[in-house]
Order: C-alpha cells, then structure tokens, then sequence
C-alpha cells in the first residue's frame, strides 16, 4: 500500500499545496499552505516537485504512520519530532521505514507545522488543488483520525542529504507587518494613519486559516454608516468591518466583501501572520499608495 | 430589464493599488464594471495583460497577480470603454417555484402582491454580475430599482440549497445549504446544476451570463 495514515490528525491538520488561484471570479478562495515559505522549504528538503501537497497542523501537531519506506521533512513551527518514540530532527530530511509512525509534537512557537512527504500527498483534488479550503469546503475534509491519504510515486531524485536545519521566520510574541495603503485609505478618518502607525493590536482567539482577528484600537470611518458595494478582496487585505476592529485575510479568504480595505500585507508578512498564536501583538508599517493613484 | 445599447462612454475608470501585485478598477457604476471586466478579458485573451485573476465586483474589477501593477494603473484611465461585445448565446433558464417563506415580506416591500413578485421576477432577463459569498453563487444584476429589497433583519443560520433570494438591487440562488440574509421568494428545482467541480466553468454563472427564471410547480 502506498499511502499514509493519519493516527492523530490534532486540534486541525489539513491537507495543502500551492492552492487554486485563478478561480477567484467564481467566488473559490485561493487557499493553500498558510506559511508559503516553510512550505515550499519543507518540500524542497523532501526532494518534492515546487507544489507537491504536505500536511499542514495547527498548534498540536499531529501523528501519521507510512504504508511505505518515505522521507518525511516536517519545516514550519518547530517541534520535537519522533520517529517510532525515538527523537529525530526538525527541518531535515528523516528516512521512515513502512509501518513506522513519526509524531510532530505541539508547536514551541508559531501555529503551523509542515510534513512534506517525498512523493507528496494525492488526496481529492478540486480545480486542480489538493488543498482544504475551510470557508467554502473545497478540497479533502480536514483531517480525522483514521484517515488515509495515498502518496504519489518517490522522486527519482534522492533527496541531498543535508545538515541545514530549514530556516524559520522567527515569530515571536510581537511582529511588525508592512502595510501597502490601500486601495480604500480614502473610507478611513484622516487621522487613521497616524493611528495605524502607534496602535498595537493583539492577535485574537477567534482567527484561522480564513484571517486573523486583531483587538486594539479602533479604526474609524471618514464618513459613518456609508456601505461599500461587495469588491474584490487579495490575499493578505486589512479590512475593517463597521466596529473597528481589523481581520488580515489569510489563505481561505472570501474572494470579494463589502467592508472597506484600508491596506494589503505583502507575501513574507502573510506567512509571518500564518505562524501568529492568540496574543500575538501585531505592529504595522504603513507604506505609502504608490505615486500613481496620488 | 437593463439597457443593452452602448453608444457612450462610460465614465472615468479610477485605479486604486490593492497591496504589491494588485489593482482595483473603481469603474463607478455596475454596467462600466460589465464593460471593464470584459474589456480586461480581451486583453487577457489576446496577451496584452497577464494576470492571476479578474475578479468583477459590484461597480469594480480587482486585478490581481499583475507583475507591474504601476504600468496598469498608468494605462486604465486612457481607456475608453463602452464598444465590448455583449454577452451572446442563449440566457440560461433556471426554473424555480415561487414559494419561497419571505414572498410576502417582499410584496410588502415592492408594492405589489404575491402572484406579482413572482411576474415581475420572472419577467427580468438578468445578467451575473458577479461571484461571491460561496463558490457558484452569482449576484443577479436586473431588478428595476422599485424591487431592490432590504436584506433580513434576522439572517437564517441555515437557508437550503436552491433557495432564490433578493437583496439589494440583486436576485440570486444558494448552491448549497449555507447562512444568510437575502430574503427567499422562490426555490430552484435542481441546485445541483449550479456548481460542478467536474464540469468546466465549474459554475453555471460565471461573470457575464444572461439568466432567466421560469416559474414552474412543484
């Protein structure tokens, strides 16, 4: 048998890869792994193709055993990882025999652990993606134990043997996001800038692979109860709905919405954001619009 | 029913920057947005314009993926929109029984009674203006503006797949069982036609598609 089987699939452990962008104007979210590069990183060391699907955690890691000899690189939030109750490393490659189980504990810091297995995942894929989708629930179901997922044929490449521990962003108990002003600065009280600039905001409870919810000063509108026609929203969007309180659009994020988008974190502050426990206080750098819409 | 001559500009489009990769097209109003979007796709499908994703809102079109965003931007207010082919082909039919729990809520609202909510609707020939809210669901543009309607003060935790709503100047169907406010008149037969990961579009509604509804029984 050629496939792995999920033992303990954790608080929310998903199945991802590149996601399916370019559906966006049929209302799919673009999904994907949250923390693109621990992703792509993990994939890389596990000899995988650029995309190949990889299990995606949530805080409590998660436990799989291999139907078949397979390398298993797990990148993203460290954690102590075991192989058959032994300790082996976190962020290199990990060789696990057919019928042994390896085990990703608990996340030390960040939320998002990777497990990238050579060959990848091929659960049910959806308009070309085998990623979870969480707001519109396309793709496989997140995981439950129990669960198998079958693996696609080993590379004819050996992954290189390393001694590189896969790099990692580094979140702490505060980030500092670059924010691109816009596209509707112009919704916002004057002052709204200069608010962005000092305020703290905290990451809150009630956020996931759809965005995350920050409390902290409120954000006003130039004008109240004036109702924004439902636009289209990017990856990574700041948006405010009428209390004030801001929501950063990760991965699974509604294609188009009718609150006001004040700003749009970039690539790196995403994932920066996907790796953001509860509690984490976010700081933003507004950047100026550009030159052109001045 | 909405005018389909197209003789004059349609106003001013204004580029807005939607993060690195991104534009937001404010066109103003709903039929420049038509014309934008269709505009963008030809664009598109003749390599003039590389991009993830077009994506029409309700009076926008939001680029995104765009390697130069600033070259974009600096073209869009020189265009002069108003010359896109319509939509061709047949509209869709979706036949629907007009026996939705909010049908005499929205009589109310528009004025009318309850055999005649369902006249004036099936009588409009709409175009999908846009998706959103869940995969397949189009925001049905053609309402006359005496029967834009306010959403529920309540929305329902569970409103069932095929039910036909109106809210704002929109009518639309849910794909599947899902939340919501729109106020229900009327249920689709087979919802199931509405989204189809198999098919290809995998909506029945993309952008730009002329609907009809046909009263049926049930």
């Amino acid at each position: 048998m050629s496939h792995i089987e999920i033992l303990r699939a954790g608080m929310l452990t998903t199945c991802q890869d590149a996601g399916r962008a370019g559906w966006a104007h049929l209302a799919v979210p673009p999904s994907g792994a949250a923390d693109r590069p621990s992703w792509r990183l993990a994939n890389q060391l596990a000899g995988n193709p650029t995309g190949a699907c990889a299990l995606e955690t949530t805080l409590t890691g998660c436990t799989v055993r291999a139907h078949r000899n397979v390398t298993v690189v797990v990148g993203g939030a460290p954690c102590a990882v075991t192989v058959d109750e032994h300790p082996v490393s976190w962020g290199q490659p990990v060789n696990l025999p057919a019928g042994s189980v390896i085990d990703a504990g608990p996340a030390e810091v960040g939320v998002r652990s990777y497990l990238a297995f050579s060959g990848g995942l091929h659960p049910k894929a959806s308009l070309g993606s085998h990623s979870t989708c969480l707001l519109s629930g396309l793709g496989p179901a997140p995981l439950t134990d129990g669960d198998t997922i079958p693996l696609g044929p080993a590379p004819a490449h050996p992954p290189l043997p390393t001694q590189w521990p896969a790099p990692w962003a580094g979140v702490t108990e505060e980030i500092v996001l670059k924010l691109h002003l816009g596209p509707r600065l112009d919704w916002f009280a004057p002052d709204t800038v200069a608010e962005l600039t000092k305020g703290v905001w905290t990451v809150s409870e009630h956020s996931n692979r759809i965005g995350l919810r920050l409390s902290g000063p409120t954000l006003s509108p130039a004008e109240g109860g004036r109702e924004l026609p439902s636009e289209g929203i990017v990856a990574g969007s700041l948006q405010v709905p009428p209390n004030g309180q801001p929501i950063l659009f990760g991965a699974d994020h509604p294609t188009t919405g009718g609150y006001p988008v004040l700003g749009v974190v970039g690539p790196a502050a995403q994932a920066a954001g996907a790796q953001a426990r509860p509690g984490t206080r976010i700081k933003f750098v507004p950047l100026p619009v550009p030159q052109w819409s001045t | 029913m909405t005018a389909r001559t197209k003789a004059t500009p349609l106003g001013r489009l204004e580029p807005l920057p939607a993060g690195p990769r991104g534009v937001l097209i404010d066109c103003g109003t709903g039929e420049a947005a038509r014309a934008c979007y269709r505009a963008l796709q030809a664009r598109r499908v003749s390599g003039a314009l590389e991009a993830t994703d077009l994506i029409p809102g309700a009076t926008t079109v939001l680029v995104d993926g765009v390697e130069e965003p600033e070259l974009l931007a600096a073209d869009i207010p020189d265009w002069v929109l108003g010359e896109e082919s319509e939509p061709s082909g047949e509209p869709v039919e979706i036949p629907i029984a007009y026996d939705g729990p909010d049908i005499e809520a929205v009589a109310g609202h528009w004025g009318v009674s309850v055999e005649e909510v369902a006249e004036i609707h099936a009588s409009v020939e709409y175009e999908a203006a846009f998706c959103g809210f869940t995969p397949g669901f189009a925001y049905l543009e053609g309402l006359p503006e005496r029967c834009h309607t306010p959403r529920r003060d309540d929305p329902r935790k569970q409103v069932p797949a095929g039910s036909v709503g109106v809210a704002g100047a929109y009518t639309g169907v849910y794909p599947r069982s899902s939340p919501g406010g729109w106020q229900l008149i009327a249920t689709m037969t087979n919802p199931g036609r509405l989204w189809n990961e198999h098919r290809e579009p995998a909506a029945l509604l993309v952008p730009g598609t002329r609907v009809r509804f046909v009263a049926v029984r049930l």
